[in-house]
């Protein structure tokens, strides 16, 4: 029996993939989401922060039907030390109106409505179907076997939506295995709490939502971030880090997890909370050196599996999207001209490139690299932190000039000025 | 929380007909060259999958939450990772 063709096949039904498959099937493709999950989003796991711009630009309107937590109206960044934390933050009633800047969501429940729409729109979804390997046929990705019997689908072109683990793009030969500084390992739970004393604890008014990002004593002093998103009825709670530091350091990701849930600071947040579910993921980190080749004959490379995300801004969603978009447009494209060469399929990493995409990762592709190789900045640096502030806001008699000349000498005797002055340049030439 | 009660809120379909997606290929490297290094899958794999055993590396493939970590970060690329079949493995109803 002939296999069956379709014009564009995508394999994973994340942000990535049903964006392309959604858009293509909207233009009149024919088009397979091929899941390995039993529905989507039942292996997709993010902190998550949905942002509303970028999934505007694929499905105008969504924020009116698809299943999202809260809209996020206020962001925090908290410097831990063992005992304290240096906050700061932002909020804006202009970030509650709609169109709201960004949206905590459940991927298990967003993704599978996502999908959902590309098959309202005409898109073939097969769920359960792990694909193994591409097929090629004189030279050129020609379709997905999968792990079904006679499981062999054929395609004019393949969109490798596939995640982090990249099978797809390393099977054809784009790039090889990621190196451990190249990926971190973040784990989240799940704490469910009532609504109402979410939105006490956070200060929000009813179905609005807040962030919280944790550094320093959040990841023991290793390069990594810990987070708290408020959901409508419970906290994702996540920390993670580089799994180059968790090799070096033989930590366990769980423990770290334990041990920022029990941080003084961080506990009231979650008291009387319960947990609900426990996962881990994979997140991208190695910046425009890792990006692979986007595209061959007859097949591109959209999302996670092309390392697109932004760690320092917890972005990867948006830039899932926005690639996924990409890539039916040059699809679309590409079928007018009836021509799926890597030629023809070229426009996609030309869109890729001019896009905020490549030029964040451009404009952030050292910063990794730099803050791995100068770890006080998670550690002695938020204890310099700490203790300027309780020192400066110690009331006890001492004068304030000589409270700062002391917090001056207290700071260059933990790490001198000179030092300090290196570090944080070095920092804003990595990041500006 | 331990890690096994975590684990235990997961909903999970194990493959026992098609056995362990995961196999580490050789016993060597782990008996020889990684005990210097504190063998690292048996403390960074977030799920416990792999455990040191009577001179062993031991892989409960049925908790993993297929992240993919011990793929990339097995010093010695001793891991030959799979995902589960389709239809087993991890089911989150968050995510």
């Amino acid at each position: 029996m002939q296999p069956e063709k379709f014009e564009a096949i995508v394999v994973g039904a994340g942000p990535a993939g049903t964006s392309a498959a959604y858009l293509l099937a909207k233009a009149g493709l024919k088009v397979a989401l091929i899941e390995r999950g039993d529905f989507p989003g039942a292996k997709n796991v993010m902190g998550g922060i949905l942002y509303t711009r970028p999934t505007e630009e694929v499905i105008p309107g969504f924020a009116r039907e698809a299943p999202l937590e809260r809209p996020i109206v206020e962001q925090n960044g908290w410097l831990l030390t063992a005992d304290a934390a240096v906050k700061a933050g932002y909020r804006s009633a202009a970030f509650g109106q709609e169109p709201c800047n960004a949206y905590s969501v459940l991927r298990a429940r967003f993704d599978n409505w996502f999908a959902q729409q590309a098959v309202e729109a005409g898109a073939l979804l097969i769920p359960g179907t792990l694909v193994e390997e591409v097929i090629r046929r004189d030279g050129k990705v020609a379709g997905v076997r999968t792990g079904r019997e006679q499981g062999e689908l054929l395609a004019d072109v393949v969109i490798a939506a596939d995640g982090v683990n990249s099978i797809l793009a390393r099977d054809a030969g784009l790039h090889e295995e990621w190196m451990e500084d190249q990926v971190a390992i973040v784990v989240k739970e799940i704490v469910a709490l009532p609504a109402e004393t979410i939105e006490e604890r956070f200060n929000l008014e009813p179905g609005q939502g807040a962030s919280i990002e944790f550094y320093g004593d959040a990841t023991a002093g290793m390069l990594g971030t810990g987070f708290i998103y408020t959901n409508t009825d419970s906290l994702s709670v996540g920390c993670g880090a580089l799994l180059s530091e968790l090799v070096r350091t033989l930590t366990t990701p769980y423990d770290l997890l334990e041990r920022l849930k029990n941080h003084p600071m961080v506990r009231p947040l979650l008291a009387g909370g319960e947990e609900r579910e426990y996962m881990a993921h994979l997140i991208p980190e190695g910046g425009q050196r890792a990006v692979p080749r986007l595209f061959t004959d007859g097949m591109l490379v959209v999302g996670d599996a092309a390392q697109f995300c932004n760690g320092l801004h917890r972005e990867g969603s948006n830039f899932a999207m926005v690639s996924g978009k990409f890539a039916a447009e040059t699809v679309i494209e590409a079928k007018a001209k009836g021509d799926f060469s890597a030629r023809a399929l070229s426009g996609y990493a030309e869109r890729v490139k001019d896009s905020f995409i490549m030029k964040d990762l451009r404009k952030y592709r050292d910063a990794s690299r730099y803050f791995e190789r100068h770890p006080a900045f998670f550690g002695v640096y938020p204890e310099i932190a700490s203790a300027a502030a309780r020192e400066f806001l110690t009331v006890d008699g001492v004068p304030k000039r000589r409270k700062q000349w002391k917090i001056l000498r207290d700071v260059h005797r933990r790490r001198s000025l000179w030092t300090i002055a290196r570090e944080l340049l070095g920092a804003l030439r990595v990041v500006k | 929380m331990r890690i096994e009660d975590k684990l235990f809120l997961n909903g999970f379909t194990p493959d026992e007909q098609g056995g362990s997606h995961l196999v580490v290929t050789s016993p060597e490297p782990c008996r020889q060259q990684c005990a210097a290094l504190g063998r690292p899958c048996t403390t960074f794999c977030p799920a416990r999958v792999y455990a040191w055993e009577e001179d062993q590396i031991t892989v409960a493939y049925n908790a993993c939450v297929e992240c993919g970590a011990c793929r990339v970060g097995c010093p010695f690329g001793n891991i030959e990772w799979r995902y589960p079949r389709g239809e087993f493995g991890v089911t989150y109803k968050n995510g």
